[in-house]
């Protein structure tokens, strides 16, 4: 059993890239009711956005104690600019269209970004390596942590601490509220909604973008399909802590990491379960947890307090 | 307005496909060869020129694309052009037996180099046989595609039309664990497949083969290709004490999966087949790969004389892409082909037959020349009777030849 410690890290770190990612997810639903299902190809943008400025805004050999506070704020900005380049242009035109509309347009955006990065961004067709942060591992007891795991360690937290300072603490943060509870009552109460989903969009994307460049330090890699899978775990991660709820979505993909991770490392152990257990099955064991908790708490585990959601 | 967002979004949508076509610098392969009149005889290649396997499929276009244009050069047939047409596979069997089906309703096609996959080769096989279309893989190597489902026990070949270059899994898997067991004296591995065909049949010929020597299996793992996050894995892996691991798969996931396993704390390296023998393994894996291994069908081509030509031609082609792991085979089932072509056109007085497709499958059957990677011919089963298998390892950042060995039999 000494592995246990190790194998929570491992599903700690895997749970809070879902959770930053799902943020986007939840949040975009909370306020205009839509499933974004574009948002795994903003967290790849914003990978990539990382990575332009890294490989051809900086220096060869810009130490990564710079590079790093630069990298984000350029996968932020091309991540933000994605995402409300495609509010603008493809989800407002269809906001009072019928609910599947705009969600076809998700997913026709969600191969268009994947193709446009494929097509156009220099050696995109296959892997490309991402820079790392040099020194560590770290060990704690028997517990290794990697340097590049140390960013997410630290991002997913203050990010999520900022979030939460800013729906509940200002001015905006608290329109949104009013907007996700009722769009035509903050309306016509002077909430400017169009600027609010704007926002949401853009919150949503700069959480995605952190998360892009969290995944490329932990993994040294991104591709152009990296947004597929891990967006569809976030997606599920969201519904796991309840869609709509912004803590919901950080717990939501810790919860679903640390399954995943465990059904990996323990199910094959048990008699009988051998053919079951190994990491291909994880998958199916994370969303048999999923749709356990959604038959007794539909709404997902904190659920959707609508005073909270935004 | 709703009319003028219409717009707007029209013209974003044409400017982007102007732009694309603009930018489009891919080349589409297959143009050089003008016919000026005689016949025209299209040769077909299935691989994946997109997604992961890029770098792999793109060798075996551009090396069938250099046979077809030294043939046309050397005039090896009369009065026949060759031509190629490539089609993307996507490292998908629905892919592959839609571009199997387009290929055969070409009737200029009268052979196929491809696939790349097992798993996309299985979905092709029937499609070629209906229509007596041979194919010829330059690189699958799972025997149940030419020696039938039960191969272990009673050999059956189920295409007549499907040939292959490349040397099979059961030959693979056994030598790697013999290399593993005997030369380099490691006892206790952890067995990782990603259960594809490909992947899940090296890692069972390897697994058994081991034990067969008296090495032990200390864990078993099947990873999702999807995923890059294998960090579970690699815990498992350091845990179990192994002191090597062996992963039946491909190079997109080899890499990581190296890397985790090495940054999880186990200093073991990792054993891959002929799909991880890429030099991006070594950029994906990191500097921590230093001392991997594969194993890879046939002798390297830079040691062997008859692949001095290829490689000068090759370069000579200004082929902006590396040939791969694959590009000799391809390049030798090219030839194949064009060989069989050419005893066909010759025993009908210098024309195709009009049962020409049948009857340069059979020729393919009893073709034998001195190719890129050796002597090329199939035995009854359609695989090739060249054995030869190397060892290559991960040195200083790039592969180096260990040994190569000729595997005859546990």
């Amino acid at each position: 059993m000494n592995e246990l410690p190790q194998q929570l890290v491992n599903g700690l770190l895997l749970g809070s890239m879902y959770g930053l990612v799902a943020i986007g997810y939840t949040m975009v639903y909370g306020i205009v009711q839509l499933i974004n299902f574009a948002h795994g190809e903003i967290f790849m943008t914003g990978a990539f956005g990382a990575l332009t400025v890294y490989a051809y805004v900086l220096p060869d050999g810009t130490s990564m104690w710079i590079a790093l506070p630069l990298m984000l704020i350029g996968g932020i900005l091309v991540a933000v600019l994605v995402a409300v380049g495609a509010e603008r242009f493809a989800y407002r035109p269809l906001r009072n269209a019928p609910r599947l509309a705009p969600l076809i347009t998700a997913i026709g955006l969600s191969l268009a970004l994947q193709q446009a990065v494929w097509a156009w961004y220099p050696d995109a067709k296959s892997a490309r390596t991402f820079p790392q942060i040099g020194g560590g591992p770290f060990h704690i007891g028997n517990v290794t942590i990697q340097t590049g795991d140390i960013f997410l360690l630290i991002a997913a937290p203050v990010s999520m601490a900022f979030l939460a300072y800013f729906v509940m603490r200002t001015r905006t943060g608290r329109g949104m509220q009013a907007t996700a509870q009722d769009p035509d009552t903050a309306k016509l109460m002077g909430v400017n909604t169009d600027r609010i989903i704007v926002i949401a969009f853009a919150l949503g994307a700069a959480f995605a973008a952190v998360g892009g460049v969290a995944d490329g330090l932990k993994y040294g890699q991104i591709d152009f399909r990296m947004g597929f899978i891990l967006g569809l775990k976030a997606f599920t991660a969201a519904v796991l802590g309840g869609i709509g709820n912004i803590y919901g979505a950080m717990i939501g993909g810790v919860v679903l990491g640390i399954a995943e991770t465990l059904a990996t490392a323990y199910i094959a152990d048990l008699p009988g379960m051998e053919k079951f257990g190994t990491q291909s099955w994880a998958d199916v064991w994370a969303f048999v947890l999923l749709i356990l908790v959604l038959l007794f708490r539909p709404q997902g585990l904190l659920g959707e307090r609508v005073a909270d959601r935004a | 307005m709703r009319q003028r967002s219409l717009i707007a979004v029209t013209a974003a949508l044409a400017a982007g496909a102007l732009t694309l076509t603009a930018c489009g610098s891919r080349d589409s392969g297959g143009k050089g060869s003008d016919s000026k009149g005689g016949t025209t005889v299209v040769i077909g290649v299935d691989a994946p020129l997109t997604g992961d396997l890029t770098a792999i499929g793109l060798g075996i276009r551009n090396s069938v694309d250099l046979a077809v244009k030294q043939a046309n050069k050397l005039k090896i047939v009369d009065g026949v052009t060759f031509k190629m047409q490539a089609l993307d596979d996507q490292a998908q069997p629905s892919s592959g037996q839609q571009n199997a089906s387009k290929l055969v309703s070409n009737a200029d096609v009268y052979g196929v180099v491809g696939p790349l996959n097992s798993s996309v080769a299985q979905s092709m096989q029937k499609v070629f046989d209906d229509a007596k279309l041979v194919e010829v893989s330059p690189a699958n190597t799972n025997p149940t595609l030419t020696q039938g489902n039960d191969w272990q026990k009673s050999k059956v070949r189920g295409y007549k039309s499907y040939f292959r270059t490349a040397t099979t899994d059961a030959i693979q898997g056994p030598f790697a664990a013999q290399y593993v067991y005997n030369k380099a004296k490691k006892k206790k591995v952890f067995v990782i497949d990603d259960k594809k065909t490909y992947g899940a049949g090296l890692a069972s010929t390897f697994s058994e083969e081991f034990k067969k020597l008296g090495g032990t299996i200390v864990g078993t793992e099947h990873i999702n290709p999807d995923t890059k996050d294998y960090s579970a894995v690699a815990t498992k892996v350091k845990n179990s004490g192994a002191d090597i691991v062996y992963y039946g798969g491909e190079y997109p996931q080899a890499g990581p999966l190296s890397k985790q396993i090495k940054a999880a704390g186990s200093k073991v390296p990792l054993v891959g087949g002929d799909a991880v023998y890429d030099p991006t393994y070594i950029k994906l894996a990191g500097p921590a790969s230093n001392g991997d291994l594969v194993t890879s069908v046939g002798a390297p081509l830079d040691q062997l004389p008859s692949a001095k030509e290829f490689l000068a031609n090759y370069k000579a082609g200004g082929y902006s892409e590396e040939y791969g792991a694959y590009g000799g085979y391809a390049y030798d089932s090219a030839w194949s082909i064009i060989q069989a072509v050419k005893k066909v056109v010759d025993d009908n007085s210098g024309k195709l037959p009009s049962d020409a497709r049948a009857k340069i499958t059979a020729a393919v059957q009893n073709v034998s020349f001195d190719g890129v990677t050796g002597k090329v011919s199939f035995d009854e089963y359609g695989d090739t009777t060249n054995k030869q298998l190397t060892v290559y390892s991960v040195t200083n950042g790039a592969w180096k030849t260990v040994e190569s060995g000729t595997y005859n039999g546990g």
